[in-house]
C-alpha cells in the first residue's frame, strides 16, 4: 500500500499497464516531456520511451482520429484531451468513428481506446476549463463513460478501461485530483466498469453522485445526520453502462432519491436517473425524485462560480426537502 | 514589395534590424514619423509594464490564471500602429498591445482575468471579438467577417491572431482556405513563440516555416522577425495595403519567443533550458528598439525610468479600481444566456433564490443559537 492522490493513482495505473501490455501507447498535447498540464503522465516517457509516451501536435480531432487508426491496427491508444472544454474538435471522430466502428464493421475492427478527459469546475479557471459534459458522451451509443471519485477507484477503473475491448471516456474530476489522499495498493487490480457502489448505507433518502460531488455529498451528510436523516450514498462511478439494478434496489428501499452532479441540469445524466426512478421504482416512491445539478447556463468565470457550483448546503437543503416531503 | 522579395517560398526571414537594434537593411526601413515611432515604443513599454505587474498580482493571489506577453510586444505594437478604428481584431489570448489599441480598457482586462465576464466583453473596444481560448477556433470567424466586409463594400480589414500550436488545428487550415477562396480582407498573424505550452515547434510541423503554409492556400506568406519592430511594422503595413485593396488575405508568421510561462499555471523549466531562454532574451524586442532610438538620439534611459514609474502608478490605480468592482450578482449568471430567458431557466433562478433565502434564515438561527 502507498499513499496516493488521484494524479498518482492514474499515473500508477498507466505505468503498470504500459509495462504489462506492449500495445499501449499514451499521447496527447503536452503529455510527453512535460507529463501533462496536470502532471498525470509525469515520468512515463522516461520510463517507457518516447515512442510509447509522446507529445502530439495541437489538434484534438487529429489526436482521436489517429487513435482510431492505431486501434484498428492493433494498438491500444490512451489519449488525453487537455480539458473537457477542448474535446469538441474531436467530436466527429468520437461520434462518427470511435463509437461506431465495432458495430458497422460487425466486429472486424474494434476500438479499444481510452480517452482521458479532466473535467469539472471549482478550480478558479479561465473560460472553457470548468465544463462537466459527461452526458454528451453517455448519449452516444457505443461509448463507455466512467468517472472515479477516489484515488483507489481511479486506479482500478483505469486498469479496467485499459483492458476494455470497447472505447472508454475516462473522465477525471480535476477538482479532487490532489484533494483526496488514501492508501492505494501498488499491485495491478481492476474494478469492473458499469458498477456503482454504496458508500454509506442508509434508510431515508438515496443520494446518487459521482466524481467531485461525492465529497460534497459527504459534507452534506454531516448536516443530514444532525437533522436525523439517514442517507444512503451511492457513487455511480459508471455513467454508461449504468448500474440500474443497484440504483433501483436502493430507491425501492428508501422511496426517495436525490441526484447530485456538476452537469447542467436539462437532458443530463440526472434526467436518466429520474427516468430510472420512475420506470423501475415508481410504486415505491414517496417523494418526487430530485436533481441537484447546475443551472442551464455556461459555467461562470471564477467571480461568479460560487453561484453556480453545487454547495453541500444546497445538497442538504434538497435532501431535507425530499426526506420531509 | 516585401511579400514578393521575402516570399515564404524563398525561405528567407524578413528582418530590418539586427539583434542589437542596428539597421541591417536600410532599404527596407519603413517610413514612419519619429512621433509615431516613439509612440510605438511607449506602447511596448506600457504593455510590458502592465504585463509584468499582472504576473506579480497573480503571484499575490489578486488575479487568476494569466497568459504573459513578455517578449512578444513588437508584434502587437506594429498592429497597434496600423489598425484603424473600424478595422476588426480577432484575438487569440496573447496580444495585449493590440487589444489596448482597439480600445480595451485595462480595467476590463483586469476584470476578465479576475474572473468576470463583464470585463471579457471588452465593451469599449469597437469591432473586436472576445478572447478565444479554444485554439485556432477564432480563425474561421475572421474569414467570415472578411466576407461581410466585402459584401457590404466597407473600408475595413480584419487582423486575426493565432499561435504556432494553432497551425496544427483543422480550423486554421479551413479558415485560410475559406479566406483565400472568398478573397477577403484578412491579415492572419501567427505568433510563432516556439512553444505550444511545452511542445516545441519541431513537434508541431516539419514544414520549412509556418509562413509557407500560405502557399498551399494561394495567398502570400511572409516570415518576419517578430522581435524586430521595423520588420513587423513594414510587414503589417504592406499586408494591410494588399488586403484592403481587394487582393485577398495574407499570412504573416512572426518569429518570436515567449519569454514568460504559457500561463501563470505553467512551469517552463520542465521543457526548456536556461541557455535557450537567455539566447532569446538577447533578441528582446524592447531592447532592440530602445537601442535604435537611443542611437538616433530619440530616447533617453532617464526618460524611460520616469515614464515607467508613471505607468506603474496608473496601472496600479486601475487595478485597485477593478478589485473594488461590485461583486458578481446572481442575475449575471442567467441574464445573458438568451435574449429572452426560457421559463425553465427562470424557474432555476427562482428555486435557487428560494434556497438562498432558506440558507440565510438558517444562518440566522445558527447565530441565535
Amino acid at each position: 500500500m502507498k499513499i496516493m492522490n488521484m494524479v498518482n493513482a492514474i499515473n500508477d495505473a498507466l505505468d503498470i499497464k504500459l509495462k504489462e501490455d506492449p500495445n499501449i501507447v499514451v499521447y496527447g498535447e503536452d503529455v510527453g516531456v512535460e507529463g501533462g498540464v496536470f502532471r498525470v503522465t509525469e515520468g512515463l516517457q522516461k520510463k517507457h520511451g518516447a515512442d510509447r509516451v509522446f507529445d502530439s501536435p495541437l489538434a484534438e480531432s487529429g489526436i482521436v482520429g489517429t487513435a482510431v487508426g492505431m486501434a484498428a491496427a492493433g494498438l491500444r491508444p490512451v489519449v488525453e484531451m487537455q480539458f473537457c472544454g477542448f474535446v469538441y474538435p474531436a467530436f466527429n471522430q468520437i461520434i462518427s468513428h470511435v463509437s461506431r466502428m465495432r458495430n458497422r464493421t460487425r466486429g472486424k475492427y474494434t476500438m479499444p481506446i481510452v480517452i482521458r478527459v479532466p473535467y469539472g469546475g471549482g478550480i478558479n479557471a479561465l473560460e472553457h476549463h470548468s465544463e462537466s459534459m459527461e452526458a454528451l458522451y453517455a448519449h452516444i451509443p457505443g461509448l463507455k463513460v466512467v468517472i472515479p471519485s477516489t484515488p483507489a477507484d481511479a486506479k482500478g477503473m483505469l486498469i479496467s478501461a485499459l483492458e476494455s475491448p470497447d472505447p472508454v471516456m475516462f473522465m477525471e474530476p480535476k477538482r479532487i485530483y490532489r484533494a483526496i489522499k488514501q492508501e492505494v495498493s501498488e499491485d495491478s487490480y481492476s474494478i469492473p466498469l458499469g458498477k456503482g457502489k454504496i458508500l454509506h448505507p442508509g434508510t431515508d433518502v438515496t443520494v446518487i453522485a459521482y466524481g467531485a460531488m461525492v465529497r460534497e455529498v459527504q459534507k452534506a451528510m454531516v448536516m443530514a445526520k444532525e437533522a436525523g436523516i439517514s442517507v444512503e450514498l451511492i457513487d455511480l462511478r459508471s455513467i454508461y453502462p449504468i448500474d440500474k439494478e443497484l440504483l433501483a434496489s436502493s430507491i425501492k428501499k428508501t422511496g426517495r432519491v436525490v441526484f447530485v452532479a456538476e452537469e447542467p441540469t436539462a437532458f443530463g445524466v440526472g434526467a436518466e436517473i429520474m427516468a430510472i426512478a420512475n420506470e423501475e421504482a415508481f410504486l415505491y416512491l414517496q417523494a418526487p425524485p430530485k436533481r441537484v445539478s447546475a443551472f442551464d447556463t455556461i459555467v461562470p468565470l471564477p467571480k461568479g462560480e460560487h453561484h453556480y457550483l453545487i454547495s453541500p448546503e444546497k445538497i442538504f437543503y434538497e435532501i431535507e426537502r425530499t426526506a420531509k416531503f | 514589395m516585401i511579400f514578393k522579395e521575402f516570399s515564404a517560398t524563398k525561405k528567407r526571414l524578413f528582418r530590418v534590424m539586427d539583434d542589437q537594434g542596428k539597421i541591417i537593411s536600410p532599404s527596407h526601413l519603413p517610413e514612419i514619423s519619429n512621433e509615431l515611432l516613439i509612440k510605438a515604443f511607449q506602447d511596448m513599454l506600457f504593455a510590458r509594464t502592465a504585463d509584468q505587474m499582472i504576473v506579480s498580482y497573480q503571484r499575490q493571489g489578486r488575479i487568476f490564471t494569466y497568459p504573459p506577453n513578455l517578449g512578444q510586444e513588437a508584434i502587437h505594437s506594429a498592429v497597434a500602429q496600423v489598425i484603424k478604428h473600424d478595422d476588426w481584431l480577432v484575438p487569440a489570448f496573447r496580444e495585449m498591445g493590440a487589444w489596448l489599441a482597439k480600445g480595451v480598457t485595462l480595467k476590463d482586462l483586469f476584470l476578465y482575468f479576475m474572473g468576470n465576464e463583464t470585463g471579457g466583453s471588452f465593451s469599449s473596444a469597437h469591432n473586436m471579438f472576445p478572447v478565444s481560448v479554444p485554439i485556432a477556433s477564432q480563425l474561421p470567424h475572421a474569414a467570415v467577417i472578411g466576407y461581410a466586409i466585402k459584401l457590404k463594400k466597407l473600408d475595413q480589414v480584419v487582423y486575426a491572431f493565432t499561435g504556432d500550436g494553432g497551425t496544427s488545428e483543422g480550423d486554421f487550415h479551413e479558415a485560410l482556405n475559406f479566406a483565400a477562396v472568398w478573397k477577403v480582407p484578412v491579415v492572419f498573424i501567427i505568433q510563432n513563440n516556439q512553444f505550444a505550452i511545452s511542445v516545441p515547434l519541431r513537434m508541431q510541423t516539419v514544414s520549412d516555416s509556418l509562413a509557407i503554409k500560405a502557399q498551399a492556400y494561394g495567398m502570400p506568406g511572409l516570415q518576419v522577425d517578430g522581435n524586430d519592430f521595423f520588420a513587423m511594422f513594414a510587414a503589417i503595413k504592406e499586408a494591410e495595403e494588399h488586403t484592403r485593396t481587394g487582393n485577398g488575405p495574407v499570412l504573416i508568421e512572426a518569429v518570436t519567443y515567449r519569454q514568460g510561462a504559457h500561463t501563470t499555471s505553467d512551469d517552463p523549466t520542465k521543457y526548456r533550458t536556461r541557455e535557450e531562454e537567455e539566447a532569446w532574451q538577447k533578441k528582446d524586442p524592447v531592447n532592440r528598439l530602445r537601442n535604435y532610438l537611443i542611437d538616433k538620439k530619440l530616447w533617453e534611459e532617464s526618460r524611460e525610468e520616469e515614464l515607467i514609474s508613471q505607468f506603474r502608478k496608473e496601472i496600479d490605480r486601475i487595478f485597485v479600481e477593478a478589485e473594488n468592482h461590485p461583486s458578481y450578482p446572481l442575475e449575471d449568471v442567467f441574464q445573458y444566456q438568451y435574449a429572452e430567458m426560457p421559463d425553465d431557466l427562470k424557474r432555476q433562478k427562482i428555486e435557487h433564490e428560494r434556497f438562498l433565502e432558506w440558507s440565510r434564515s438558517r444562518t440566522k438561527k445558527e447565530v441565535a443559537r
